[in-house]
Formats: structure tokens, sequence, C-alpha cells
């Protein structure tokens, strides 16, 4: 097995130690990093989010690997900035005012990360204007709004109407989870899209940077 | 160093499995108005919630209004099908609880229909208050101290003062590093939160509440959840999100730290949400509220109806105060619960409880690991295991192990069906709980290194 295939392993298997020493030393014997990237990192999160679809890698696997490739996407960042690469995108993230539940947004935040995003977690509780706050300061490109309670899911369009008040609603995708949240719902607020679970949040986070690149 | 106990278990108060009831505790609770809990009958505790709605003063009347309806209704369905008395359970949300006025204000309202329907027809009753632990939520979060815990413990007050007949509370002490343990499947990390951390917290934060309670002279400390922990976990693993082993043996882990409520001064019932009250009721004797199939208006269950085989009240979660055809959503469900509890009460009437609880075991116990941890046996043999240790992290690893042979049984038995991925789970959940350090210390010294930027060690007692 070729070092680089063992850098597609070592995230395959959540080992994020092998991951940064291979990352390390593939970069020290001069290999491309963003042929790291593109044909061995990403394409081992792929191979992460089939088996999470089909129910083979629970979310400790997949977080794990998220781990992973984030320890080897450390190393490599900075020389592709230098480059001029950007991330996939920059993540606003947060759970709306008055509702206290995060693991699904921890969650979400988590698997952004192992996609290559930059994820800025505002935590819990978060009222709409620290949410256009951190819009404006991170240069953030989506917004992910999360609620676990029906009596706090109206936050999300207080917070979606505070961006559009403070005018950065055009900048950005806002997406929408959490056990009340539907699609109508998500429609009704003027959400840009609704990721029932976290690995469809984060297929529509890529699929807005795309759109979004493209238009 | 565990917090020093007023009481530690060291004994079942229920020495024969065949003992644990539903409607039957060893130490029934007098509450409320007239109505004994765990003394031969089963009551319903109903819960409910707001539909979609913004709480702040401007939608406050419609708030109240809302309340106002749902109390109306429960109570008209409770005296139209002749219930023997009922709970109420009033969970503040979070902002009735950030503003402790308005949580009284509900609680007094609550308690004004329950007073005026035992006045008028004699109906017993209960309100029980659970405040919602809305301290701190950040990282490291500091428990402790602090404008939140301030509101948290006032909220407590002022809900005692305008009625609570019995108070619980959803605490979330040591969730700041059993969120991470749950996610990364870190069998370390978990067993610290529930072992060390959740333990430390709810010894302050129960002292704290009993006392409340014992100044009022009305009130009674009733019981903690571990909901944050195993029912986070338990609907991680209904997603496919987790494994269902995993949340399996976190709930018998879980019962250790519920337990220190009991210890420093619950008398129960516990709360509903707690599926880890039958080992609590094992081990205590206290009677303990369970809820199940007749939740399904705000969760999945796999524990349906193994859940009610040995409860005191029986509960419905929480459903919204929604219209449906045969009225209101928390009329409908009281109405429901009164029937599951009608059966329950005539088996106990005519000797034949446990004839029905074995029944309701029965038709859950095999088809979920989570259903197998929560079978009269295996609650007894998690209790037993709990209360051989005497100190809060060694009963996690008890508890745990005893989860894990007990799905191992079922699965020699070929009961128990479990896929090569779950197996593979089961293995390294025992591999792992076998290879913690014997003392705890060590295991927080590691922990401390690896996760202090997730805890606050003052906020558990540590210096």
């Amino acid at each position: 097995m070729s070092e680089l295939q063992k850098l597609y392993d070592a995230i395959l298997t959540g080992d994020a130690k092998s991951a940064d020493s291979l990352t390390r030393q593939a970069l020290v014997t001069g290999a491309d990093p963003g042929e790291l990237v593109s044909k061995y990192m990403i394409p081992a999160m792929d191979e992460v989010g089939r088996r999470f679809e089909s129910e083979e890698y629970f979310v400790p696997e997949l977080l794990l690997s998220a781990r992973a490739m984030k320890a080897a996407l450390e190393l490599i960042r900075p020389l592709l900035a230098e480059r001029g690469a950007q991330p996939a995108g920059r993540v606003v993230i947060g759970t709306v005012k008055g509702d206290l539940h995060d693991i699904g947004k921890n969650l979400v935040a988590s698997m952004l990360e192992g996609g290559g995003f930059e994820v800025y977690d505002l935590g819990a509780d978060v009222p709409p204007e620290k949410f256009v706050e951190a819009v404006k300061e991170k240069k953030a490109d989506i917004v992910c709004l999360s609620a676990l309670l029906t009596v706090t899911m109206r936050a999300m369009k207080t917070t979606i109407d505070s961006l559009k008040q403070a005018g950065v609603r055009d900048r950005v995708k806002v997406l929408v989870g959490g056990a009340p949240i539907t699609v109508q719902y998500a429609q009704e607020i003027g959400a840009d899209g609704y990721g029932e679970n976290a690995s469809v949040a984060v297929a529509l986070a890529r699929q807005s940077v795309t759109r979004g690149a493209a238009s | 160093m565990t917090e020093p106990r007023s009481t530690a278990y060291r004994s079942l108060a229920f020495p024969d499995p065949a003992e644990l009831l539903f409607g039957t505790a060893a130490r029934p609770v007098d509450c409320g108005l007239d109505l004994r809990i765990g003394a031969g009958t089963v009551f319903p505790e109903i819960n409910f919630t707001l539909p979609p709605i913004t709480v702040e003063a401007a939608t406050w009347p419609e708030v109240v209004g809302h309340y106002e309806e749902i109390a109306r209704a429960v109570v008209r369905r409770a005296l139209a099908l002749q219930a023997p008395g009922v709970v109420l359970e009033f969970e503040l949300l979070p902002a009735m609880t950030e503003n402790p006025e308005w949580g009284a204000e509900i609680t007094r309202l609550l308690k004004r229909h329950l007073a005026e329907a035992h006045a008028v027809h004699g109906l017993r009753s209960a309100l029980r208050v659970t405040p919602t632990d809305i301290r701190d939520q950040g990282t490291r979060p500091v428990l402790r101290s602090g404008p939140a815990w301030e509101k948290l413990k006032r909220s407590f007050e002022l809900c005692v003062e305008a009625g609570a007949d019995i108070i619980s509370i959803e605490s979330v002490g040591g969730k700041e590093v059993h969120d991470y343990g749950l996610m990364y499947g870190d069998i370390r990390a978990i067993v610290f939160a529930l072992g060390m951390l959740a333990p430390r917290d709810m010894a302050w934060l129960w002292d704290e509440i009993t006392s409340i309670c014992r100044a009022s002279g009305h009130a009674v400390p009733g019981g903690d959840t571990a909901c944050g922990f195993a029912n986070t976990a338990m609907q991680l693993a209904g997603q496919k999100l987790l494994p269902e082993v995993l949340a399996a043996v976190v709930r018998a882990m879980s019962a250790v730290r519920s337990l220190v409520a009991f210890e420093h001064g619950a008398v129960g019932p516990s709360k509903d949400c707690a599926y880890e009250g039958p080992v609590i009721k094992a081990i205590t004797g206290c009677p303990i509220s369970m809820e199940g199939k007749s939740a399904s208006c705000a969760h999945f269950s796999p524990v349906g109806n193994i859940a009610a085989a040995m409860c005191d009240l029986w509960s419905n979660e929480s459903v919204q105060n929604v219209r449906l055809l045969s009225g209101s959503a928390p009329e409908a469900f009281t109405e429901l619960l009164i029937y599951d509890c009608r059966l329950m009460n005539t088996a106990l009437r005519h000797g034949r409880a446990l004839e029905l609880r074995d029944w309701l075991t029965e038709s859950d116990e095999w088809l979920s690991p989570q259903a197998a941890v929560l079978s009269p046996n295996a609650t007894w043999k998690i209790a037993k295991a709990i209360v051989a240790e005497d100190i809060d992290y060694r009963r996690v690893i008890a508890a745990g192990h005893t989860a894990v042979r007990v799905l191992r049984e079922g699965l020699d038995m070929k009961k128990l069906n479990l896929s090569r991925k779950e197996q593979q789970w089961l293995d390294r959940i025992e591999n792992e709980l076998s290879g913690l350090p014997a003392s705890e210390d060590e295991l927080r010294s590691e922990m401390l290194e690896q996760h202090g930027d997730l805890f606050d060690p003052a906020s558990h007692g540590w210096d």
C-alpha cells in the first residue's frame, strides 16, 4: 500500500494521529497539497459519507473520520491559502435564541468541519444580533440555525429577519434544522434549505456554496 | 473524593425482582391534594406544552390563555372518566425560568384549577413543577454560581410558593463532557461524566432543592432524570446515529447519577423521562413516573410497554396544546393515560399485577437492547451491581458491565438480535469498561488533560 493510500485509510478509519503524520511525511517528500486533498482526502470522506448513509457507520465513526480529515487539513490549509485557495465555505452555526439544545448543532458543525468548511460555532441560545455580527465579521457564506423546541423555532424567522434588516441576508445561504422543523416551515420563514439530518445538512452546504460560486 | 452523602444506599428496597411492580412502592409519597403515590394505584401524569409561539412579554396573555385552556380541559376529562387522581406536570420553558415570575404565575394558575376540582368534585391531585436547568450553557459551564443559577434558584422558590407540590429538574451537570463522549463513542469520557461530574453536580444541586422544599413545608423533592444523557443517546440510537447497545449501556450507567438525588433528599416520584427510574425504585423504594407508548405524541420509543412495568405514575411526556377531533391534544392524552392506568389498577385489584407486568415486559424485552435493560430482572441486576459498590465511579462501571452481560445473555439465548456492527460495539464497550483505571483519580487526571477545555473543575467541587 502506498503512503498516500495509507492517508486515505487513516481518514476512513478515523485515525487522526496517522492522518497527521502521513500528511506531514507526504508534504516533506514534496507531495502536491491540492492533490492530497482531491485524490485522497475528499474521496476518503466521500466513502465515509457513503458508509454513514448505508448505516455501516454510526456518528462516532463519522466524527472520528472528520477529526482525522481536519488534522490533515490543518497542515494543508496554509499551503493552499498561499496559493490563493479558499476553504469549501465559511459557516456560522448556532442554536437559536431561547433554545438550549445543542447536540444536533454540534454534530452538524463537526461534520461541516470534516467536509472542509471553516465553521464558527456560536453555541446555544444565540440572539439574532449575534448571528448578524458573526456573518459580517467572519464573511460567512452559510448560516446554519438549529432549534429543538416548538416554542423556539420561531426565533429562526426572527434571525432571518434580522439578517435582512442588517442588509446581509443576500450574502448568505440560510439552512435550518431540528426536530420540529419541516421543509414547509423552512420555506415559510424564507430559509434556503432544510436539513433533516446532519449529513443532509452537509450536502446542502456543499450545494449552496457550489451554486453560490456559479451564480 | 466523592461528595459527602446524606444517604448512601448499600442494599435494595426490593430484595426480590418479583416485588418490583407498577403502583407499588416501598416508600409511598403523600403530596398535593390527598394524593398518595406508590400505595397500590397508578395515577396518570399529564404533561403539556405550547404550540409554536414565542414566549415573551407581548405574547404572555396568549401563553396564559393556553395554560388556562389546558388545565380546564385536563380536569374536565379526568372528572368525566372518574380518574382516581391525577398529577399535572408543568415543565417550564426556558423563558419561564429566565423570568421566574412567569413560571410562578403559570404554577399558580394550574394549582387553582386543581384546587377547585378537589374542593368541588373531590379530585385528588398533585402539581409537579420542573424548572429548566438554564445554568451556564457555554463551554466549561459555571454551574454553582452566576446569574443563571440565581434565576434557577429563584424559580424553584417562587414555584414552590405558588403551589408546586412536587419539584423536579432535568439537570445537566456533566453533560458538557457526556455529549462529547456520545458523539465520539468515547467510553472513558462517558464514564467520567456519569461517574464523577454528574454525581458531584447532583449532590450539590439536590441539597439546594431539598432545602427549598423542606422550608416550604408542603413541596416534596421529586427527582431528577438523565434525560440529557441517556435519552439523548436513546433518541440518537433511534435515528441509527448511535449504536443501540451504547444507548442501553448508557441508560444503565446513568442510574448512578440519578440515584444521587435520592441520596440528597429526593423522595420521588422521579421524573417521567427518567427511564432509569426502575433501578432507582429497586434501590430506594421510592415511587417513579414513567412514559412509554402513550408518549408517542412527544417522541419515538422502543420501550413503549416495558416502561410501564414498574411505574407508579404513567405519563405522556409532553403534548402540544393543539386541536384534535376529540378535543385538545392534552385532553385526549389525559384520556389515553387514564385508560392505561385503569387496566393496571384493575390488575392490581385482582392480585394479577405480576402477570400484567410480565406481559408488558415480554412484549418488548428482546426487540431492542434498550428494552432489554429495562426488564424487572435486568433492573434488579443493575440495581444490585450499583449498591455493591461504594463510590459513583465504580458504580457506573459495575452498571455498565451488568448491562453488557444482560445483552450478552439475550444474544446467547438467541432472543436478542443484534447486527454484526452492534455486536462489535458491544465488544468494544466491554473492553473499554474493563480497561478503565481502578482509581477514579487516574481517570480524572486523564480527563483534565484531554478535556479540560470542556468542564470547569470548580463547578464540580474540585479546587
